[in-house]
């Protein structure tokens, strides 16, 4: 029998880890509010009133703004869901999906801004796509006049956050699947004489849904709150929600400040309303879903519709590479005229002027990102660690619900009032507020990462070490850890990459002082130098990259005499 | 010798030494500034999104370091008003010292904003600047008067700017060299001009160039808006924004983010006629490989509309005099010759060459401006720029009318 910790010990964790994460939440969530209703009294605003909302709704276009902000967020869900479902319907358990798997885990590192970066440059009237078919195939010696990027139905905004979502989702559906039965239903109905597709329906969706619920929530409230892929790809006239509000609030008019905190408050409203909408459809799917199943078709003959389910994914994929090598080629290109396929030159001149500004850009990026995620690291082994004390299965689904916080409240909302607060704070535009603010987000993410593997450690092993007289410590430091060191460096490297993707907490927190790599090709993106940019895109990239390869090295070359701990092919 | 004749020379001679000593004493108070400077940071707000600007602002930074100690940091900002809203909020939260912006690049509305609400350091401080001297206060009254508001010494000027077109030679032979024939040449060429989307201040500049170029009476624009009379006098403005949307690019339904985007798209062949506000920007960008070489500049007959962009202190900067002696350094003939050779930026200067000694005017003769610059007689004469006012209403209407379709 394990000895108790005391209560204090035992909560510890749990209380800072949701201090870390609630706290900064719940007061941002104050600090916008109280704005919104007109109180900031630096600006003379100390009487509540409902001027800031008014003045948001009499801005031109807003309806617009709100409708595009919902139709994209819940489009670009609804799609990312279906294609994830349908194409893990098709090919579970195959070799295609193994390989798809490989494929699609290193695109959860892209950054959103860099793929939409990248996507641009593909599908522009000017970009590669029309580059590689002009003038022999299209007839065109001069880019045609289409409106592609900033279409007004944002169209293109929402494939941007679908080739970003799909991997997230993917991932998430296969973490899920180990949780359930569904590998073993699925077999059953085959048995029974389902098809593939129809037995995944309706055996193994209906369990793995619950499971991915708050990630695809996530990715509503995140799609329906984006700035940097809408400020890329989104619509203009007028553009969505959130980046008006970003305007609002960089406007010389310090009086848009209390219309940009009312904005936030709408932003809210929106994505809850987003949620509540998205509830709805659950509810009538999974009554159509219902009479379906006691149908008992068999829908046996489904070949034709597994080659199609491949096709989103396939293309998907094909998209982002030709994104990454536009970025690579513009990267290095001197001179790249319209309708060359090729750049007339290549230079290495934009790579060399990255130095010396750039290296500092890269240095604060890494002494944000790497201190969020050992912290992070730590703080959650320290948390499961004290679950694997305390007895079996004491964790509880609502610290995991907690955890997605962060994720379901759109950043907008809760980072302007937590600008003010640093202010107030002087803690404005210093690393450790940044730090702090990207805690938020990488936490979330480095739990979600490690809970899975750390339950699935063999829990026979701690048993015989206890029994061979190990100290609780002992066993932690010299079994446990060391047997999860491919997961905690996967982790660790999954929240190096949450925190460099990281643009508005940056953007905001930062004050201008720090910008990283993630916040200067945002701004880049729509500069005058498509090299430039690139370059930038490329190392928001190559740097979560490089926390990948090194999370598949150093357990490779720590475990090279231990066969058993080696992965598995 | 009467006393009563002495007396004049006397005064003479006490106002003299009182004039020397006022001399003497403005240079050590500089004096006492370069020390009180020595081993301050400068955080120095400035527009980021141009790389070559960016390198220059590097080597300003590393000369200030080497010759007076001060380190400079530059932050690079995606549009000044950010740091306007910043400052804002510092007073806000009551951070009247210890900002965290100690100079920043800006002029027209921002610094008006500034301005009015006593954000800005204590008057004056430009002109004790020890490089005042050169400045062409007579030739470029824009460098004390900032969209017609007195800048009061308040900022210190640093470049001038004038709207200056582009187009690509190879494709358009003859530019259009007036708004009237820039619609005419759109409606033959549908989708190939455009503008940067106002609030940007490149799209905002364009509406101010119609405007000037269309409003009955240009004497109203000194004025501030008069709300009354506003929908009247912006009627012609309107009327040929109208005209000329179904033929824009993309049917101005998107527009560029900014003049670099637009310049780009001139470069990937999807726009024909492209403008700035940097004299020397095509042919630094045709010398970066981001244009091809045959692009060349034009200017509309009648004018185009030009102004001054300065460097100001806000009121809490921690870091004052390491601020002015940046701000001095950029005002040196060594810096503003570096910055208007366009293989640097091309940024032309506000000093007058002719007062110059003569090693200094050197360097401004030895700049080669490059194939597709405008020679100072060939760059027409400049409009100025409309009341700060005009700036914000006009960019109202645009979003109300067309921002929102």
């Amino acid at each position: 029998m394990t000895r108790q910790p005391a209560l204090l010990q035992r909560a510890l964790p749990t209380a800072v880890i949701l201090l870390l994460i609630a706290g900064p939440v719940c007061l941002g969530l104050a600090g916008t509010l109280l704005p919104a209703f007109g109180y900031l009294p630096a600006l003379g605003g100390s009487v509540l009133s409902l001027d800031p909302f008014r003045a948001v709704l009499s801005e031109p276009g807003i309806g617009l703004s709100l409708a595009l902000s919902l139709g994209t967020g819940l489009a670009a869900t609804a799609i990312s869901l279906a294609i994830v479902a349908l194409f893990t319907a098709a090919w579970f358990e195959t070799r295609v999906f193994k390989a798809m798997t490989r494929f699609l885990s290193p695109l959860l590192s892209v950054p959103h801004a860099a793929a939409a970066i990248g996507l641009a440059f593909v599908i522009a009237p000017s970009g590669l796509i029309v580059r590689l078919l002009s003038p022999w195939a299209t007839g065109f010696d001069r880019p045609p006049d289409l409106l592609i990027i900033h279409d007004p139905l944002g169209l293109t905004m929402t494939a941007g956050l679908i080739a970003k979502e799909v991997p997230f989702l993917f991932l998430m559906t296969l973490a899920a699947l180990p949780q359930t039965e569904a590998r073993r239903h699925l077999r059953i109905a085959a048995n029974l004489g389902y098809g593939r597709m129809a037995g995944f329906f309706k055996v193994a969706l209906p369990q793995i849904y619950p499971q991915i619920r708050l990630p695809v929530l996530a990715v509503l409230a995140y799609s329906t709150s984006v700035v940097d892929v809408a400020r890329i790809l989104g619509p203009t006239t007028p553009a969505p929600l959130a980046p008006r509000i970003i305007d609002w609030m960089a406007d010389a008019d310090p009086a848009l400040r209390l219309q940009a905190s009312a904005g936030a408050v709408l932003q809210l409203l929106l994505s809850v309303g987003a949620i509540l909408i998205w509830r709805f459809g659950e509810i009538l799917c999974s009554r159509i879903a219902r009479s379906g199943r006691s149908s008992g078709r068999r829908y046996s003959r489904d070949a034709a519709m597994r080659q199609m389910a491949a096709v989103p994914v396939g293309l998907l994929i094909a998209a982002m590479v030709a994104a990454l090598a536009a970025l690579a080629l513009w990267s290095l290109t001197a001179g790249w005229w319209f309708p060359q396929a090729f750049p007339t030159a290549l230079t290495l001149r934009h790579w060399a002027g990255l130095f010396p500004g750039g290296s500092h850009l890269v240095g604060d990026t890494l002494l944000i990102a790497l201190p969020a995620a050992v912290v992070a690291i730590a703080l959650i082994v320290w948390q499961l660690e004290l679950w694997t004390r305390t007895g079996p299965r004491r964790r509880h689904a609502a610290f995991r619900n907690l955890m997605f916080l962060p994720l379901l409240v759109p950043q907008i909302s809760f980072l302007f009032g937590l600008q003010v607060l640093f202010l107030v704070a002087g803690w404005d535009g210093t690393y450790v507020a940044v730090a702090l603010t990207h805690l938020v987000f990488v936490l979330p993410y480095v739990f979600l990462a490690l809970s899975d593997p750390w339950d699935h450690l063999d829990p026979r092993l701690a048993k015989v070490a206890a029994t061979l007289g190990a100290s609780q410590n002992r066993i932690l430091w010299s079994i446990r850890l060391p047997m999860l060191l491919r997961p905690l460096m996967v982790a660790a490297a999954i929240g190096f990459a949450v925190s460099i993707g990281q643009y508005l907490p940056t953007l905001m927190i930062g004050a201008g002082r720090i910008a990283t790599i993630t916040t200067e090709s945002v701004a880049l993106a729509s500069g005058g130098s498509r090299s430039v940019a690139a370059v930038y895109a490329m190392l928001q990239l190559m740097l979560p990259l490089l926390g990948f390869v090194l999370a598949s090295v150093v357990p490779a070359i720590a475990f090279r005499h231990r066969l058993a701990l080696r992965l598995q092919r | 010798m009467s006393l009563k004749r002495l007396m004049p020379i006397a005064a003479a001679l006490a106002l003299t030494a009182s004039m020397a000593q006022a001399q003497s004493a403005r240079d050590a108070s500089w004096d006492d500034i370069t020390a009180a400077a020595r081993g301050q940071t400068v955080y120095f707000h400035a527009w980021g999104g141009e790389p070559r600007i960016n390198a220059y602002i590097d080597w300003a930074a590393g000369e200030v370091k080497d010759r007076y100690g001060v380190t400079v940091k530059h932050v690079k900002v995606a549009d000044t008003a950010g740091t306007v809203t910043q400052i804002v909020a510092e007073k806000t939260a009551g951070r009247t010292t210890g900002g965290a912006v100690d100079l920043v690049w800006i002029n027209g509305e921002n610094f008006n904003t500034l301005k009015s609400q006593g954000l800005l350091a204590d008057p004056g401080w430009a002109q004790t600047l020890p490089n005042w001297k050169y400045v062409d206060v007579e030739g470029k009254p824009t460098v004390l008067s900032d969209f017609t508001v007195p800048t009061d010494g308040q900022e210190s000027p640093w470049g001038m700017a004038k709207l200056v077109f582009m187009y690509d030679s190879a494709r358009l032979a003859e530019p259009p060299r007036s708004l009237d024939a820039l619609a005419a040449y759109a409606a033959e060429h549908p989708g190939r001009v455009t503008y940067p989307q106002p609030p940007n201040f490149y799209g905002s500049t364009f509406l101010k160039q119609i405007l000037i170029s269309k409003i009955d009476d240009r004497s109203k624009l000194e004025k501030p808006v008069d709300p009354d009379r506003f929908q009247q006098d912006v009627a012609p403005l309107f009327a040929y924004l109208d005209k000329i949307h179904p033929d824009l690019w993309r049917k101005a339904e998107a527009f560029p983010a900014n003049a670099a985007e637009m310049r780009r798209l001139l470069a990937d062949g999807e726009l024909d006629i492209a403008f700035t506000f940097n004299p020397g920007d095509a042919s630094s960008a045709i010398a970066n490989g981001e244009l091809p070489d045959t692009v060349r500049s034009f200017v509309l007959t009648g004018g185009t509309i030009g102004n001054t962009h300065f460097v100001a202190i806000p009121f809490n900067s921690s870091a004052k005099e390491g601020a002015k002696v940046l701000a001095n350094f950029l005002l040196s003939p060594e810096a503003q010759a570096r910055k208007q050779d366009p293989a640097v930026w091309g940024d032309p200067t506000v000093l007058k060459i002719s007062s110059l000694p003569e090693n200094d005017r050197a360097r401004f003769e030895a700049i080669d401006l490059g194939i597709a610059t405008l020679g100072p007689d060939e760059l027409g004469p400049t409009l100025p720029e409309p009341h700060p006012s005009w700036v914000a209403a006009i960019e109202k209407a645009w979003a109300a009318r067309y921002g929102g379709s």
